[in-house]
């Protein structure tokens, strides 16, 4: 959850080559990371909108959900996320969240359905890396007898995304630029192992790859050797997932808010919504009746001074309605930006608002998300 | 030449009489990494050496700039506003932040010159 860690900062297996490469590394989530590389956030930012930006995320929790079959899995998996994992069909991956029993969010995660023979009864799940640990302790401690929590410490992952990514993955695997969005195909390259999934966290089309630690920097350096890559740290990571609108566990989305109020409905099949049979059902089933009392929307500044988080939002009249849970600069669209929860009265695209920056209120009005338009590949 | 003094803060104060010309050093503005918004004080408003004087934004961060020394500001540079990232391309020159009027010109005495500024950053 947090970006602090007590005890010596962990190390992803392409650490040196970040160092290497004159990455600025900074603490995120227990793991030293980097944050940019010598160019700058501005630039590998736009890089990755232009052309395509590789990203180390292998702090992030990677673990096998295993039972004797896929129907087993899926409602031991449904017992804990709101999703439709049951209805997954073989390779497919969805957004879900660990939802505690008062609805709120433990994390958010991608649980994506096996599609090997021998093993239909595996999902395959990404967790945050500053929540694996209480994840695996909640899942493990939740799961039914005969199905078991196998967190895989043996896998790096990284992402490539940009509208260039899914052209330099072809060149490595022949045919897999139609692999549609949230689906994976399961590849080799040079004679690794390599699960490629067509996700990311960027709002742009993209793989995520999965690979054993001991091939990570050479997958990396592959990659890298393709002129149209260029890697990218955190603080571009987080630029371009705030203008895809997309949340930052911990700071958008926590134990305190609800998947509606996250405006994540679009998240929980209508199966799930009519049943229910998850934590936190009668709360999100509620609030997707009455509505949410508060939800997470886009602010746009007038100005050009970023609110960052914690900053206080006005109605019109100087009533606080809500506060920004991040905010800062949007290369793309060439200015600041922001999203927050505000009362749900003043959550209307449109709405005029004001931003207590420094002592001063500043104008702003509520958008729609995203700031900048999702690109993801959904097939032909 | 103009006398240059610089703080522990990594602001600089470029002394022309009695009129001292603040802005960030090399090494400030490369921690930050690129400039997107700087908020300045307008002419007129005195600060106190040490006080809170402009507000300089990178992509990730806000970041305090503190008045060197104690006076009245008498200009604030107007460039900034509309190219922020003036301030990484030359922060010794055209991307300065105010002037200001000194109030106590012998608070300088406590400021780094040049060589003793390098020798800080050696440390760091």
């Amino acid at each position: 959850m947090g970006e602090t860690h007590d005890g010596p900062l962990l190390k992803t297996p392409l650490h040196a080559l970040h160092v290497e490469l004159g990455a600025k590394m900074v603490p995120f989530a227990g793991y030293d990371m980097p944050v940019q590389y010598p160019t700058g956030v501005l630039t590998e930012h736009n890089w990755t909108r232009e052309h395509a930006g590789l990203f180390d995320v292998s702090h992030m929790g990677q673990a096998f959900v295993v039972g004797p079959d896929w129907e087993t899995t899926a409602k031991a998996l449904e017992a804990l996320v709101p999703a439709d994992i049951l209805g997954l069909k073989p390779g497919q991956q969805r957004y879900s969240q660990l939802l505690a029993e008062d609805g709120g969010i433990l994390d958010d995660l991608m649980i994506t359905r096996s599609s090997y023979k021998g093993y239909e009864g595996w999902a395959y799940i990404v967790v945050n890396a500053g929540c694996k640990e209480a994840d695996y302790v909640h899942i493990g401690a939740r799961l039914p007898s005969g199905i078991e929590l196998k967190p895989d410490s043996d896998l790096a992952l990284m992402a490539i995304q940009g509208p260039e990514a899914a052209a330099v993955m072809e060149t490595l695997v022949p045919g897999i630029a139609a692999t549609p969005f949230m689906t994976f195909v399961e590849t080799t390259v040079d004679g690794m192992f390599v699960h490629a999934s067509r996700s990311g966290y960027t709002g742009e089309d993209g793989f995520e790859l999965s690979v054993q630690v001991k091939d990570a920097p050479k997958l990396w350096q592959r990659l890298t050797a393709d002129a149209r890559v260029k890697p990218i740290g955190l603080g571009a990571r987080d630029s371009l997932r705030l203008e895809a609108g997309l949340c930052l566990y911990g700071h958008d989305i926590d134990t305190t808010t609800s998947p509606i109020e996250a405006g994540l409905n679009w998240s929980i099949q209508k199966r799930r919504r009519t049943e229910g049979g998850f934590p936190g059902a009668a709360r999100v089933q509620k609030e997707l009746a009455e509505g949410a009392p508060r939800a997470r929307v886009g602010i746009l500044p007038d100005g050009r001074a970023p609110a960052r988080e914690g900053t206080v939002i006005k109605a019109a009249d100087g009533a606080a309605i809500g506060t920004v849970t991040s905010g800062g600069f949007g290369p793309t669209i060439n200015g600041p930006l922001a999203m927050g929860y505000v009362n749900r009265r003043f959550a209307e695209p449109g709405t005029p608002v004001l931003l207590e920056v420094r002592g001063k209120d500043l104008p702003a009005k509520v958008v729609t998300m995203p700031f900048a338009p999702h690109r993801y590949f959904r097939g032909k | 030449m103009a006398t240059v003094k610089y703080t522990k803060d990594h602001e600089y104060i470029r002394i022309d009489g009695d009129v001292g010309t603040v802005g960030i050093s090399h090494y400030a503005q490369e921690q930050l990494g690129d400039v997107v918004f700087v908020e300045l004080p307008a002419a007129g408003k005195s600060f106190k050496k040490g006080d809170s004087a402009a507000v300089v934004e990178s992509v990730k961060a806000a970041s305090d700039i503190y008045s060197p020394v104690s006076g009245e500001v008498t200009a604030a540079n107007p460039d900034l506003e509309g190219a922020p990232a003036t301030v990484n391309d030359d922060p010794a020159g055209k991307g300065w932040f105010f002037k200001i009027k000194l109030a106590n010109p012998s608070e300088l005495d406590g400021l780094m010159d040049e060589a003793a500024y390098k020798a800080f950053l050696d440390t760091l």
